[in-house]
């Protein structure tokens, strides 16, 4: 299921049907999966991973969505080294982690920590899809936790950058908990009057959609992205026909009422610095000056 | 009310039934379902319909009632006795709509200072087109962050199936039972399966490796207490299986509603808050 997701999207973005990678590393270039135009690294990467012919919007990493979104030397890390343990002696988890590890220099599927977005302060969190396909366990349930719970107690804003292929099965009934413990913490800070801006990115599924991903003041999606409950495979076979194409995308999304927009990357950092700015506490000041 | 409770905690009922053979006893066509449960526990017992939004999912049930002499709020997954319940409750997987009209009874009861109860009982919510066109995702995780903060008391039982995210929207509680055979789950043993090996028909091993008992959720700190069945299993004597569920009803409403409401909701809180196994010190990767 978790590996399908990444077909089911290289499939939208595919017009002839053919499966590449949007990473083909030995040829240095960037071929799109969707466009099958080409451009190099630096190209690719100055226009923050968005590929300059057709506006195909790749995953990238929790570091990388970091880079481009907030302000230089602004975010502070919180819970750096928290780290999964295995809840129901699942075989094979632990090693499954620690090679995650190595690869990705994570140590699980969230970044969370505060920084300031064109100046306006926040607390933020960013999925890392290349982490177990950014499943949510102990350590994205309690990290989006504190999260919530960090914007009540700092009267900040709370920014989710929000993927994932849902519950992380290998911690069994502790990973669905997570799910109502991180619900739990977004009513809170929602009662508490805090802001909170979801914005989801590929994929953004299962779990993570029936929980904080779902619970926006204001929810953004990128173009095109997939968001959706259900997996496709299991929709499929439960009604035995194809889905088309544009099923679970961020435009279907909008269109049935589950989103406030669609807002492209490189808008996304005047877009949120714009919309913190508008929930600040009213000031008669303001307005005269 | 006094006398000795037939409930137990986790190590007093385990002898030697496999979680698989559990599997095998809650899928036994005659185990009784909320319609055969709600006239053994509940008195003057009102149906109501509908979310008030788009329709009617007869996936879930909801309704009023008298537990003793408790006015209570009611809602149930509705697992069917035979083909046509089946095809009427869409056997037991929530559309988006079930779930609303869920929340919109608990807030009914919350103005009320009803109670609610909710029976869980589901192989998961539903998967579809209308249900995604709809908000599944959005429907559960409304419940979730909701029922986290309703001001009124909130039981879940697990009957038979604990299916997911499906299950966990009627399951934010302050005091989670399930009935000795049943199970409680983050993905089918079936879709477990079917991930890890490549093969659905692995059921049975996923069962045996993926915790999903009444003992093994009290043990994870997630279910509160197991309501024991009849040997064999529910099917064997409804009757005294809903006297079981009534007692520990009774005797958990009793305490719980006799808690200030907001120490209540802290604990509610606390219960899920401190769910989940983790290390914080950096250590050698
Ligand atoms: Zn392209």
């Amino acid at each position: 299921m978790l590996e399908d997701l990444f077909k089911v999207v290289t499939a939208r973005f595919n017009n002839d049907g053919s499966e590449k990678s949007a990473e083909t590393s030995s040829e240095k270039l960037f071929k799109c999966p969707r466009c099958s135009e080409s451009c190099s690294p630096e190209e690719f990467t100055g226009n923050k991973w968005v590929c300059p012919s057709c506006g195909y919007h790749s995953r990238i990493s929790a570091r990388e969505r970091l880079s481009i979104t907030v302000d230089k030397d602004s975010f502070r890390e919180y819970d750096k080294d928290m780290s999964s343990l295995n809840p129901i002696d699942f075989p094979d988890y632990e090693a499954k982690i620690s090679g995650l590890k190595s690869r990705t220099g994570l140590n699980d599927a969230i970044i969370t920590g505060e920084c300031t977005i064109k100046g306006e302060k926040c607390i933020i969190g960013v999925m890392d899809s290349h982490f177990m396909m950014a499943s949510m366990g102990s350590v994205v349930g309690e990290k989006v936790t504190r999260a919530f719970e960090a914007a009540a107690e700092k009267k900040l804003p709370l920014v989710l950058f929000t993927a994932s292929g849902g519950a992380r099965m290998q911690e069994g009934l502790v990973s669905l908990m997570q799910m109502a413990k991180t619900s739990g913490a977004a009513a809170k800070l929602s009662q508490a009057g805090g802001l909170y801006i979801t914005v989801l990115t590929d994929p953004t599924t299962g779990g993570v959609t029936a929980s904080f991903a779902s619970l926006g003041d204001i929810i953004i999606a990128e173009p095109k992205v997939l968001v959706g409950f259900a997996g496709r495979r299991v929709i499929e076979g439960t009604i035995k026909q194809r889905l088309p194409e544009d099923f679970q995308s961020a435009e279907f999304t909008l269109e049935n009422g589950f989103a406030d927009m669609i807002v492209e990357r490189k808008n996304l950092r005047r877009t949120i610095s714009h919309l913190i700015r508008l929930h600040r506490p009213y000031k008669e000041v303001d307005i005269i000056v | 009310m006094s006398e000795e409770m037939n409930v137990t905690g986790a190590e007093d009922i385990t002898d030697a039934i496999t979680p698989y053979e559990r599997l095998e006893i809650i899928r036994n066509k005659n185990r009784p379902t909320i319609r055969d449960y709600l006239p053994l526990i509940f008195n003057d017992f009102f149906e109501l319909h509908g979310d008030r939004l788009y329709g009617d999912d007869g996936a879930i049930l909801g309704g009023i009632g008298r537990l003793g002499n408790i006015p209570v709020t009611v809602i149930a997954e509705v697992k069917g006795r035979d083909i046509f319940e089946n095809k009427a409750s869409n056997f037991a997987m929530p559309h988006p709509e079930g779930y609303r009209k869920a929340l919109r009874l608990a807030r009914q009861a919350e103005k009320f200072n009803r109670p609610v109860i909710c029976f869980i009982d589901t192989p998961g919510a539903f998967c579809g087109i209308a249900a995604e066109k709809r908000g599944q995702g959005e429907a559960i995780a409304r419940n979730l962050a909701e029922f986290m903060v309703l001001k009124t008391p909130v039981i879940s039982v697990v009957l038979g199936e604990g299916g997911s995210g499906g299950a966990l929207a009627l399951g934010v509680c302050d005091e989670l039972a399930m009935l000795e055979n049943s199970i409680y789950s983050v993905i089918s043993p079936r879709g477990f399966a079917s991930i890890l090996w490549k093969d659905a028909s692995k059921e049975k091993e996923a069962c045996n490796i993926m915790r999903i008992t009444a003992e093994d959720a009290v043990n994870l700190g997630i279910a509160e207490q197991i309501i024991p069945e009849p040997e064999g299993g529910a099917h064997n004597d409804p009757e005294m299986t809903a006297e079981n569920i009534s007692k520990f009803l009774v005797k958990t409403l009793n305490s719980k509603m006799k808690k200030d409401i907001d120490v209540l909701l802290n604990e509610r809180y606390n219960k899920f808050r401190k769910i989940g196994v983790f290390s914080e010190t950096s250590e050698n990767i």
